[in-house]
């Protein structure tokens, strides 16, 4: 099965820590922003309004169609959020979304969640608003620029995301460059059409139902240069490194290195530790060995005694 | 007392929702509103608490419902809408008895004696930690009906409150409301709930009041209720 | 289907929900700074992890299945196996087919499997003794904003029922559609999933201008509420301790013993 929600929701153990790290301060402060922004700019009826859309944005992720055999597409959801509530409050529905699923349902792990919410939430939402603004400035038509832009959004809010997915493994040492790039991107590119097709169908259906409610990202459009810079700077920075990390193998963490992060991150840690060999233990198979005994022992103990208690309280 | 002296409504489109509507309403009075589909029902109720302002004037004790008397004349009229779903909005029935309380400002100490209070009056006692998605519908109707208990309102504004309940739930529900003190004000097409629990029935029609009497008299003239499209 | 087993009452559920996060934070965090290939500290924190689930009182069955079903992911990491560096190990699949496998590469691939697993299991064990509600509450006085809370305390209460609607309009499609799933065009198919979302986004839309009313008529005013939860006693700083050391010393011993 290879469906969007596979790839996007990185686990945890795959990401490095100084990645991790990173990630997580550059979401923080973006879903800080938004939350003062949507606190100062919409009314109290935005909060209701987020969480239900949360919730329904969830739901209709779980809406597939099959596209061949086993495989099947289904909506991630940042681009539509994005042109039903306009960018702040779509990084916070995102943010709610990704976080729940994460917290809940384990789809994507807990110190990963910051990664993960960067690509959802921050780079999806970007992406979809430079996108959505673009095509408003060069279609004239309101009608064909919100369902171009609902197309163009959707798929560009995955594919650029799925790029960032791929270098931060890359960067993590857990998948290769070379081919976690080409993968990941010419999966997305066909997801991204799964993507695109379902946004446009909800957006046409919200269109001819109540075209009021679309109005709510139309009015939010006038000015978020900040979003429209970062989109646009997102989506450029990866289009272009992507090429050329992957075309250079073990391009990133040559970069990495060079750039001295990744590896001071992992020495500070190691330096702190004075580099002697456990007087026994310097064989790994009998450490190996020992822990297994160690951790049998434990969990046999802490069995009995639980199975004694409970016993004890049943009877 | 209610006093609601010619109300005018339109929606958002122009098309009037309610005509030169008045009413008096006196304490202890069990008032049903009945009308068919769209004859403005909730409309009108809407205006009770100030949600919806049309022309006109709406007074409740003598304070007109204004954006400056709002959270006044909300403690003072505790509506219930038609679905649970949407009064019940809080992860617990306890947290939800608590929501209009604690926004009254009452301590923390005072609102769980309240939530416990509400909570025993709809006969849901030690329901607090239960989530909503788990009641039965009769359930999440009476937990509505707590939910603005817990306020001590004078007046108490139902919408719809037999729908979608099955019969045993309908009979709790009408048992309940039976034995409630308050000033009931009922929106509602089930005319033998209507007979049974009010003494006073004000008909709409399109948007303008056409009867208000007895209930007696008016839920079993069969001319009225035909011409209003209640039969 | 939220929770595993949520009626139990085991020592960890009735544990204070900010200790549980805390440690299973910390608990992630040095599985994950453990460096590849230290087989002896993963043991110890898979020792430490199913001590927890004894002490939960779930069943390991479930929790496992459970675990194992988010391990496809793995697969992310396969390539390493053949890009890792020297050592190579040959495997001989058949006379023609002839695989060069990285030795480190190997090493890392299950590494990182294994930690994954871990921490899962560590994810799944918090989200499975611990409610919902306090987990939110707890995140607030942990710092999460007022607002983050008050999102996705709506979101949890109106979740199931969206779900439910989801399944009814999937079904609606499907009792239409014959169980002929591939009919129509591909893009056909994805436009009617799109209007599914749509019919479901309205409704939610509408939803909320009522759910605010609800909240409307009883004070709201744009400043949302929530639960306070149980301040921690002197006996859960001391369980807290214990854990995030019990967790520093095997990442420790991890490094040293690399």
């Amino acid at each position: 099965m290879l469906s969007g929600k596979l790839f996007m929701h990185i686990p945890d153990g795959f990401m490095s820590i100084p990645v991790s790290i990173v990630l997580w301060v550059v979401s923080v402060i973006v879903i800080g922003i938004a939350l003062r922004k949507t606190n100062k700019q919409l009314g109290e009826k935005e909060i209701p309004l987020m969480g239900i859309l949360s919730a329904a944005i969830f739901a209709g992720q779980m809406l597939n169609f099959s596209v061949t055999g086993g495989t099947s597409g289904h909506l991630l959801g940042a681009a539509l959020a994005t042109i039903l509530l306009g960018p702040w409050a779509a990084i916070l529905v995102m943010t709610s979304v990704v976080s729940i699923q994460a917290l809940v349902f384990q789809d994507g792990g807990l110190i990963a969640l910051g990664a993960n919410l960067f690509n959802m939430a921050v780079v999806g939402v970007f992406v979809s608003y430079a996108v959505i603004t673009f095509i408003n400035k060069i279609i004239n038509n309101e009608k064909a620029a919100l369902f171009s832009s609902s197309v163009v959004a959707a798929w560009f809010s995955i594919f650029i995301a799925s790029l960032g997915c791929a270098l931060e493994l890359a960067l993590s040492g857990t998948s290769p460059a070379n081919i976690a790039v080409p993968t990941m991107a010419s999966i997305h590119a066909l997801i991204g059409v799964g993507e695109a097709l379902i946004t446009l169908g909800a957006v046409s259906f919200v269109y001819a139902a109540r075209k009021d409610l679309l109005k709510i990202g139309a009015a939010n459009k006038a000015t978020h240069k900040g979003i429209l810079i970062g989109g646009g700077l997102i989506t450029l920075t990866l289009v272009v490194l992507s090429p050329l990390a992957s075309s250079h193998p073990d391009g990133l963490e040559w970069v990495a290195e060079k750039q001295g992060f990744l590896s001071v991150a992992q020495d500070s840690i190691y330096n702190l530790i004075p580099d002697y060999v456990m007087p026994g233990l310097n064989n790994e198979a009998v450490a190996t060995i020992l822990a297994g005994i160690i951790g049998a022992v434990v969990v046999f103990v802490l069995a009995v005694g639980v199975a004694r208690t409970s016993k004890k309280i049943s009877s | 007392m209610i006093e609601i002296i010619d109300l005018n409504y339109h929606y958002p489109d122009g098309r009037a929702a309610l005509e030169r509507i008045n009413i008096v309403i006196n304490p202890g009075e069990k008032v049903a509103l009945v009308g068919a589909n769209g004859a403005g029902k909730s409309t009108l109720l809407l205006h009770l608490n100030g949600i919806l302002q049309g022309d006109g004037v709406v007074s409740i004790n003598g304070f007109e419902v204004n954006k400056q008397n709002l959270s006044k004349i909300r403690s003072l009229v505790g509506m219930v809408f038609q679905n649970p779903d949407d009064q019940l909005f809080s992860l617990t029935v306890g947290e939800d008895v608590a929501f209009g309380p604690t926004y009254q400002g009452f301590d923390a100490l005072s609102v769980e004696d309240k939530v416990k209070t509400a909570l025993a009056e709809v006969h849901l006692d030690g329901f607090e930690d239960r989530h909503p998605f788990h009641l039965s519908g009769g359930e999440k109707k009476r937990a509505s009906i707590a939910t603005v208990l817990s306020m001590s309102p004078d007046y108490l504004v139902l919408d719809e409150p037999s729908a979608g309940l099955d019969p045993k739930a309908r009979r709790e529900l009408m048992a309940l409301l039976k034995r409630l003190p308050q000033t009931l004000i009922l929106a509602t097409h089930d005319l033998t709930m209507a007979l049974e629990l009010t003494n006073r029935v004000i008909i709409l029609n399109h948007g303008k009041l056409v009867v208000d009497g007895a209930s007696m008299d008016i839920l079993l003239n069969e001319d009225i209720l035909q011409q209003n499209d209640l039969l | 289907m939220l929770e595993i087993n949520k009626h139990q009452i085991s020592p960890l559920h009735l544990l204070n929900t900010r200790v549980k996060i805390i440690f299973t934070l910390v608990f992630i965090l040095c599985v994950s700074l453990s460096p590849i290939g230290t087989w002896p500290a993963y043991i110890l924190f898979l020792t430490l992890i199913l001590s927890g689930i004894i002490l939960s009182w779930l069943s390991l069955k479930l929790l496992m299945i459970r675990s194992l079903l988010s391990l496809p992911l793995v697969l992310a990491a396969l390539p390493l196996l053949f890009t890792g560096p020297e050592p190579y190990q040959q495997l001989i699949i058949s006379d023609q087919i002839k695989l060069l496998i990285s030795q480190p590469g190997f090493e890392r691939f299950i590494s990182i499997a294994v930690k994954s697993w871990l921490s899962i299991l560590a994810a799944i064990l918090l989200s499975s003794t611990t409610r919902f509600e306090e987990l939110l509450s707890a995140f607030r006085k942990l710092g999460l904003p007022r607002i983050l809370v008050a999102i996705l305390s709506l979101m949890w209460r109106y979740l199931s029922l969206m779900i439910d609607e989801a399944k009814s309009l999937s079904r609606a499609r499907d009792s239409r559609s014959a169980g002929q799933s591939n009919k129509g065009t591909l893009a056909w198919r994805a436009g009617v999933t799109g209007k599914m979302v749509g019919n479901l986004l309205l409704r939610s839309l509408e939803r909320s201008e009522r759910v605010y009313a609800a909240m409307a008529v009883r004070g709201y005013s744009g400043e949302p509420l929530y639960r306070i939860s149980n301040s921690l006693t002197k006996t859960d700083y001391w369980i807290m301790a214990g854990g995030i050391i019990l967790c520093l010393m095997i990442l420790v011993f991890a490094t040293i013993s690399q």
